[in-house]
């Protein structure tokens, strides 16, 4: 897959990736998603997102050659990948805080190395090929457990893990009201995994019926569609008694739809990173004293929300990318043991060459699309 | 779950340590409650917040490409990627952006113009290598005709009568520079 430029992708050739690194392998690509935080980098609104990138930042793959300091893995093994590269050894990998190493990006101190995420989060390709470098190979990848399908395997490289640190960060006491925003597969994820955290209400806001369906069976959670509000804060303020959610999700991020200004201002003129709309709700709908958990992504500039708010009504915000590894052995669990059936969202596996036509779908939302993968020719054989 | 379990000596002896360098604070840390960390479980507190860039560093990747290095960090990371290095006039905007730092939007701003830049001169490079980009296909025209076929008419018409509203004030100019 190679970028072009704002909407529009390409499969192309490209020159095999080598061995950079003591510590790099090479994996042959078995399972690739597109992400909805793919959309930002594909509608072009990721500063430094260079042509000729390769996205993809969700893959699984068999090990194809280690470099001379790889002793965790051997070549052949199937690996789950996570999206985060991290070196295990700096300040930050040290706290589990594998999202935010600090020695992967050279090209900005804010975000750690991402798989196929611009130059901001490193210059790195990304997994939506047939091979692929992966850094610091004794530290993410993790070999996929015996018997799991790899639709599953494949979401626990991002999905799942930022779903579950998403309810995590929450801190969701039980019998907690739960409100999330967005029913793409984080925030379905989100929703789900709010239940393990023992919530006792969850409701999830969108635009699209067919997603808001899903998640109600999936989760399963109260699921409503904010075009048949007049103010979706008003509604959940109704539907807490006046007071408010617990704690509140922001599943969505850039791409957020439902207020022209933010649209305008967010997405069509990048005046702001992104359109802040689900942020805005959330801060404004969750209880006074509450918690709001970010998972939604944004942009490195600014954003229009009401911080005023968030003082006055004593929030606490928690924020991050998902650290995946931390997550995957209790998420390995949980799928092997049938809590979480991440595959059930998977609508579309498409080969790796209609890569273009993929990222069309699942950005207009065509064909009911909730999560498409995409599958390289090797292992459709 | 990793053990987020500290070693308790390490704890008792920074304490004892901590306290007797505030020992002339009155009331130093007497309410002190490390229970009350909103980090956990997402952040281990390791005791070492004060030790600043102290880790032993991994392997440096070789350097035989050009990075462009943000400011806030006085190195390259130890491993980096190697796509798309910067080049030509949207190379030359980049690295001015890289000239200030992560706080400033005349870094951003520069970027995202060079992001735009780039893009031209990818249709350039591609035309300059005899291949003449499908932008159709790329922008995935066929799935958006499978599943929306009404959508993507109203978008060629609306392209279509952007383009001819464009050609229609351009051939008036010339019409006009005529008279």
């Amino acid at each position: 897959m190679n970028y072009r430029g704002p909407q529009r992708v390409r499969v192309s050739q490209k020159p095999m990736p080598e061995i950079k690194h003591p510590e790099d392998a090479i994996v042959r690509v078995t399972r690739s998603c597109i992400c909805g935080s793919d959309l930002h980098l594909y509608n072009g609104n990721v500063p430094d997102t260079r042509v000729g990138t390769t996205f993809g930042h969700e893959f699984i793959g068999i090990v194809e050659e280690i470099g001379p300091e790889v002793h965790k893995l051997k070549v052949g093994d199937h690996v789950i990948v996570p999206f985060n590269i991290s070196c295990g050894k700096c300040h930050f990998c040290r706290q589990g805080l594998y999202g935010n190493c600090h020695e992967s990006n050279p090209q900005a101190t804010a975000v750690g190395g991402i798989f196929g995420y611009s130059h901001t989060a490193g210059g790195f390709d990304g997994g939506q090929a047939e091979f692929v470098r992966v850094p610091y190979a004794n530290v993410g990848p993790t070999v996929i457990p015996p018997g799991m399908d790899p639709d599953d395997a494949v979401l626990l490289t991002d999905v799942v893990p930022t779903g579950y640190q998403a309810a995590e960060m929450g801190g969701i006491q039980p019998g907690d009201t739960v409100v999330v925003f967005g029913a793409g597969p984080v925030g379905i994820m989100a929703a789900r995994c709010s239940w393990l955290f023992g919530a006792g209400r969850v409701i999830v806001i969108d635009q699209y019926e067919y997603r808001l369906e899903f998640v109600r069976n999936y989760a399963p959670c109260e699921a409503y569609n904010f075009r048949e509000m007049d103010d979706p804060v008003v509604f959940i303020k109704k539907a807490t008694d006046w007071m408010g959610a617990d704690v509140v999700i922001d599943a969505v991020g850039a791409e957020a739809a439902g207020s022209p200004l933010q649209t305008i201002t967010g997405r069509k003129t990048l005046i702001q990173a992104g359109s802040a709309t689900a942020l805005h709700w959330a801060i404004n709908s969750v209880k006074k004293g509450g918690i709001v958990s970010i998972v939604g992504v944004y942009g490195p500039t600014d954003n229009l929300v009401p911080i005023g708010n968030v003082v006055n009504k004593g929030l606490t915000l928690r924020a991050n990318q998902a650290s995946v590894k931390r997550l995957l052995p209790r998420l390995i669990e949980h799928v092997q043991n049938g809590v979480l059936n991440p595959k059930a969202m998977i609508t579309h596996r498409v080969p790796l060459e209609d890569a273009a036509d993929a990222y069309r779908i699942f950005s207009d939302k065509l064909d009911n699309c909730i999560k498409p993968v995409l599958i390289p020719p090797s292992a459709r054989i | 779950m990793e053990n987020p379990v500290k070693d308790p000596t390490a704890d008792l002896a920074q304490k004892t340590d901590l306290a007797q360098k505030y020992a002339h604070i009155k009331g130093w840390g007497i309410d002190a409650d490390p229970k009350n960390d909103p980090t956990y479980p997402i952040k281990h507190r390791t005791d070492a917040e004060q030790t600043g860039y102290s880790w032993e560093r991994p392997t440096q990747q070789p350097v035989d490409t050009e990075i462009l290095r943000s400011i806030e960090r006085p190195n390259i990371s130890a491993v980096f990627g190697t796509s798309s290095p910067p080049s030509g006039l949207s190379g030359a905007i980049r690295r001015y952006a890289f000239k200030y730092s992560e706080s400033e939007y005349g870094h951003w701003l520069p970027l995202i113009l060079a992001d735009r830049v780039n893009a031209v001169e990818g249709i350039i490079d591609d035309i300059k290598q005899g291949h003449i980009p499908n932008i159709f296909a790329e922008r995935g025209w066929k799935a958006q005709w499978q599943h929306n076929p009404k959508g993507l008419a109203r978008k060629v018409l609306i392209g279509a009568a952007a383009a001819l509203t464009v050609y229609m004030l351009v051939t008036r100019n010339d019409n006009d520079d005529d008279d």
